[in-house]
């Protein structure tokens, strides 16, 4: 089943063309990788997905439904969750309040048993826990639940947005750059983390990567932005050996990425 | 006819002093992004001196100029021991700190001078009248229109024509970018007090002599309307400022002169509300998405 | 079982006693007039603080409006029992009715904007009630309303007090409460999260504003006697005082910072100016060096006075033991 169909689509920031004319088709069960050089309009791709940004022109349509004007808590609520590639926890609140306003998405109750605290407020709110604490279980994240966000490690702030996502009961997960900062054993990690989660809640995920070992190790679909125009798409070998998309990164940092 | 001409003439002159104080209120703004909610209070700070010097036997000129320096100074002053360190940790404590900045002036101030109105000797603009066509027009009104004129050319020359300026545009542009170029973005900053501060004087010396009152509390109200002429304009633009301090004054004379002078005071706050949700760059802004 | 609901007991037991203290106090003619006031106006200034915290510290808002919303209570109040003629309860649903709907129609527009933006709009809204009423003859005017009847007394504050510190505490301590704390942590993520900012910054708003107006509603009822001028935004200024002191995003330091400011004021009264500039110094002390507030966001719990119990009990050993 095709679950999120891109047509046309295009961003403008006053002239600067962000995004042009970009087309995505992706099926339940997909982990597409999207990459591209500095600048390229990646993220945006992401912003528009999510409707913290409104498309100059085309149309997104995700799980049989098209998202124009719809509010970015909606289309979380339609299951579509994110990481952001500059760490954007709850900083001051603890772990597990970041997991359990995330799981709200899935569990909640109205505003009057919140004020009386009468039923079924105590029996949401334990479901609402229990399943937070789960999740954080999973993740290796337990034992840090009653620490504020902000004072965890990097690589657990990376791992704990991803948990915070998934808490929204997802079908497409959407990852940008989850492997930043990382040294190469917590990416090999994460890799298999990705991995694992992919199989465990039956996710479809797109992944913004500049590790090129990630890419190729997960995905079995790359696409290539450059100023704002996809310029390749195919498998990682395809890709690899397409002459624009070195093009698109000679002179470019990047190009040490892929020489390994 | 004549009535609607009176009256914007009158907006003029009270527009052109908002416009003066909304001038610092946007420089200020557009290079840390901050309300300066003491901004206002100078303004009173910057009377009082001009009368203080007045009453010394100084000239307009000389006392416009000693309390434009002594209120210079204290915006410096102000930035460095309220706002500096407070601007990186929270916009919204600098916020705090600026109206509690507010707050200790204006009760310092009652607390030594107490709360009575005192006025400009008339010696210092004798009035006169002028009939143009049947407008009225006063002394008053020439020089606080031929003041801001003045402060306004020498204010553009500065930004555009001298290397503290572009340091100036360049850390309101982006402030680390400027930062790692190699400007002294705390100078600029400092730099943009002392102007916006001076400015500030000025319009208060003004503002006395114009409605003949000086007092405590006098800089609250024209304080906050400037910022909202700033808003009005487009904030981080002093030809925004100029437009929406006089485009404010005029509305304000309007309403007053046909029959609400009651709701003066209100007016600015509906402009307020009304330009944020139809254009909230203001007439003049250039507007920008926040990145994500 | 015991031990679970140990903390609400005491807390029960603590709060008879407080009551029961100032009510024997009061009957028993051991209180002047003068701090009977000051401790009604207490009270008052509890709901005020904390329910401007409730905006700005737990949502992160910038608001300013709380002047505004006190004398839409006050004033809609006041018509209910002294024009209308009826019953007290009705005054204060109908005041907080009002102020709560006076919340909407200013903060629909106005929470979009940035928090500073929305500082000078909440502002200028205070400022537009007051002009308004003023320009209302039914209300009497600049001189006010007078003759409202003075039904207010001490287990009428306290209990308003319990109910609305209760109320915000539940409101926190729940899922809705944590889509508040999450907008006010970073709003791109709350979204993110599936969190309608727009209609927690609003819910957050007015509950702030119905239980501002409720102390409007208190006030009328207490001094029998209001004005449009007592409404300015000094008084905002004096309930940002008192919740930057207790600590943003610190339910019980609403309450702390509450009781010492009007503590103070009530001494300085004789100078208000030299109130105002130790007002001013607190707000600039407070955000220079402790941007959280002066006392921080921690709340005041069961566990605080045991730790402070324990320091206590480990000093004095030292002493015996030296
Ligand atoms: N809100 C915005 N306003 C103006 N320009 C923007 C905005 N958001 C993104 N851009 C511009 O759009 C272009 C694409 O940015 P984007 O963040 O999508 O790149 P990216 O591919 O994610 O890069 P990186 O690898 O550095 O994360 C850049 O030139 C950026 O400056
Ligand atoms: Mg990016």
């Amino acid at each position: 089943m095709q679950l999120l169909t891109v047509n046309k689509l295009s961003k403008s920031f006053g002239g600067l063309v962000a995004i042009n004319n970009f087309n995505l088709r992706v099926e339940s069960g997909d982990l597409v990788g999207l990459i591209g050089p500095n600048g390229a309009g990646k993220t945006t791709v992401f912003n528009l997905l999510t409707g913290l940004y409104q498309p100059t022109t085309g149309s997104i349509t995700f799980d049989g439904r098209d998202l124009k004007g719809k509010h970015p808590h909606q289309i979380t609520r339609m299951g579509m969750a994110r990481t952001f590639q500059n760490i954007r926890l709850f900083g001051n609140l603890s772990v597990l309040d970041n997991v359990k306003i995330a799981y709200q998405a899935v569990v909640n109750y109205g505003l009057i048993p919140a004020f009386l605290r009468v039923p079924p407020f105590n029996r949401r709110e334990e479901e609402i826990e229990k399943a937070a604490l789960e999740l954080l279980e999973i993740f290796g994240l337990k034992e840090h639940a009653y620490d504020r966000a902000r004072n965890l490690p990097y690589g657990e702030q990376r791992c704990l947005e991803i948990t915070r996502a998934l808490a929204t009961g997802p079908k497409l997960l959407l990852l940008d750059e989850p492997a930043a900062g990382m040294n190469p054993q917590e990416t090999h990690e994460l890799l298999s983390l990705i991995k694992w989660i992919r199989e465990q809640f039956k996710l479809t995920i797109i992944l913004i990567e500049h590790d090129m070992s990630l890419v190729m190790g997960l995905c079995e679909r790359v696409l290539v932005l450059d100023y704002g125009s996809l310029i390749a798409e195919g498998t990682p070998q395809e890709i690899q050996q397409n002459p624009k998309v070195i093009e698109a990164y000679l002179g470019d940092e990047e190009v040490v990425a892929w020489e390994e | 006819m004549q009535d609607l001409l009176q009256q914007l003439l009158n907006g003029l002159s009270q527009g052109s002093i908002y416009a003066l104080i909304a001038v610092g209120y946007t420089m200020i703004y557009g290079i840390i992004q901050l309300i300066n909610f003491a901004h206002g209070d100078v303004i009173m700070v910057g009377a009082y001196v001009a009368l203080g010097a007045v009453l010394m036997g100084f000239g307009f000129i000389p006392s416009l100029l000693i309390a434009m320096l002594v209120c210079a100074v204290l915006g410096v002053l102000i930035e460095r021991v309220a706002y500096r360190r407070v601007r990186p940790v929270s916009r919204l404590a600098a916020l705090t700190s600026a109206i509690g900045v507010s707050l200790f002036l204006e009760y310092t101030m009652m607390y030594f001078l107490g709360a009575d109105i005192r006025t400009f000797p008339p010696g210092v603009l004798a009035e006169r009248t002028y009939s143009l066509g049947g407008v009225m027009i006063t002394n008053k009104d020439l020089l606080v229109l031929g003041t801001t004129v003045i402060l306004v050319v020498v204010l553009q020359y500065i930004i555009f024509r001298t290397r503290t300026g572009k340091a100036m545009r360049a850390v309101s542009f982006d402030g680390q970018a400027a930062q790692l170029m190699g400007v002294n973005v705390n100078n600029t900053v400092a730099i943009t007090f002392f102007i916006g501060s001076a400015m500030a004087a000025a319009a208060g010396m003004l503002y006395g002599i114009y409605f003949n009152s000086v007092q405590p509390l006098m800089g609250l109200m024209p304080g906050l309307k400037a910022f909202i002429a700033a808003v009005l304009g487009g904030i981080g633009s002093i030809p925004g400022a100029m437009l929406g301090g006089i485009l404010l004054g005029m509305t304000e004379s309007l309403v007053a002169g046909f029959g609400g002078s009651m709701y003066r005071d209100a007016v600015a706050f509906i402009i307020l509300i009304l330009i944020l949700l139809i254009k909230p760059t203001g007439l003049l802004g250039k507007g920008v998405q926040e990145k994500v | 079982m015991l031990k679970k609901y140990f903390p609400s007991i005491l807390a029960c037991l603590a709060l008879a006693v407080l009551f029961t203290i100032v009510q024997v106090g009061i009957s028993g003619g051991l209180l002047s007039g003068y701090w009977i006031t000051n401790i009604y106006l207490m009270g008052i200034n509890i709901i005020l603080a904390s329910s401007l915290n409730l905006i700005n510290g737990f949502t992160g808002e910038f608001s300013l409006g709380h002047a505004g919303f006190m004398a839409v209570g006050a004033f809609t109040g006041a018509i209910v029992t002294a024009n209308l003629g009826l019953p007290f309860p009705l005054a204060i649903i109908a005041g907080m009715l009002a102020a709560a709907i006076a919340g909407v129609i200013v903060g629909l527009p106005t929470l979009r904007l940035r928090g500073d933006y929305l500082a000078i709009a909440t502002l200028g809204f205070g400022e537009i009630v007051r002009v308004v009423l003023m320009n209302i003859d039914y209300v009497g005017g600049a001189s006010g309303m007078m003759g409202i009847p003075e039904v207010v007394n001490w287990p009428i504050i306290f209990i308003s007090v319990v109910l609305s510190l209760l109320l915000i505490r539940n409101f926190i301590g729940s899922s809705h409460g944590r889509a508040c704390l999450a907008v006010r942590e970073n709003d791109l993520a709350a979204q993110m999260m599936g969190v309608n900012i727009t209609y927690y910054k609003v819910l957050a708003f007015v509950i702030g504003a119905a239980l501002a107006g409720l102390a409007g509603v208190l006030y009328a009822h207490y001094y029998s006697i209001i004005q449009p001028k007592e409404f300015s935004f000094m008084l905002t200024f004096d309930v940002l005082v008192m919740v930057m002191v207790g600590g943003l995003g610190s339910l019980t330091g609403s309450v702390v910072g509450a009781v010492l400011l009007t503590t103070a004021s009530a001494f300085l009264q004789a100078i208000p100016e030299l109130r105002m500039v130790l007002y001013a110094l607190l707000l600039i002390v407070s955000a220079v060096f402790r941007p959280q507030g002066l006392l921080g966001e921690k709340e005041i719990t069961l566990r605080t006075f045991e730790r402070w119990g324990g320091v206590l009990y480990a000093a004095l050993n030292r002493k015996q033991t030296e």
